[in-house]
């Protein structure tokens, strides 16, 4: 028998999904971050770099307000989870507003790697993660075993 | 009130007038794309919960579709405002 990973775990409702999502894309931009704040880095500076990690830290503080929002909600009923769904969406816009209106004078903003960051890696962490939880959620049995990667590696 | 904001617009120089004017603009494009994905999100969250509310054994794996479903019509406002910024300020 394989290990349940979380995904499963979260498809039958033993624990909460958007806390399973948000988490994994963390990790996902703890890998991507790096590598893209050295890219931007290189092209705009120090100041790009820099504008680039605010622009990562806003996408991920973004999914995880809106899993923390989510997973709450759905606690309580599934009125409140749509109440929290809209009413989430409008504060995150307003937050995400705010935090680089805040910024935006300051002297190592540069908003062009910070504008190209903040879509990037929203759009690209999403596909990264609904891949891979479309594969584990309908294709379970695909997943490699612990037997199976013994195998493998012999 | 609108004579005296006409008066008041006379009054700026024509430099002053177009910067308002796109600001207005702009702040008008950026309301406009946030109306779409609200549209969206609201569709797609009702729908979620009539499906939950059908099959709730299915309850987890909808709410995954729906969060990802959420992110990704967000990001349409996202990439509205990260335009916004970009035409209003570089």
């Amino acid at each position: 028998m394989g290990e349940v990973t979380d995904f499963e775990l979260a498809a039958i409702g033993a624990t909460a999904p958007e806390s399973v999502i948000a988490k994994d894309m963390v990790k996902k931009a703890a890998i991507v971050g790096p590598i893209l704040i050295l890219v931007f880095g290189l092209i705009w500076g120090l100041d790009g770099a820099l504008s680039t990690a605010y622009g990562l830290a806003l996408v991920v503080a973004n999914f995880v307000l809106a899993a923390a929002m989510l997973s709450y909600a759905g606690r309580i009923s599934p009125g409140f989870l749509m109440g929290a769904a809209l009413f989430g969406y409008l504060i995150r816009l307003t937050l995400i507003f705010l935090a680089i209106w805040l910024v935006k004078e300051a002297s190592w903003v540069e908003l062009v790697p910070m504008g190209l960051t903040i879509i990037g890696t929203h759009l690209g962490l999403l596909m990264w993660e609904m891949k891979y939880v479309s594969l584990s959620l309908a294709y379970p049995a695909l997943k490699p075993t612990a037997a199976s990667k013994e195998s493998s590696s012999k | 009130m609108s004579i005296l904001a006409q008066i008041a617009a006379d009054q700026l120089p024509a430099a002053d007038q177009k910067s308002i004017a796109a600001a207005g603009q702009a702040g008008l494009a950026y309301g406009l794309a946030t109306l779409g994905p609200g549209i969206g999100i609201g569709y797609l969250v009702g729908q979620s919960v009539q499906a939950m509310a059908r099959q709730p054994e299915a309850a987890g794996m909808v709410r995954t579709t729906m969060f990802l479903g959420i992110a990704f019509t967000e990001a349409l406002a996202l990439i509205g405002f990260v335009v916004f910024i970009l035409l209003k300020f570089v």
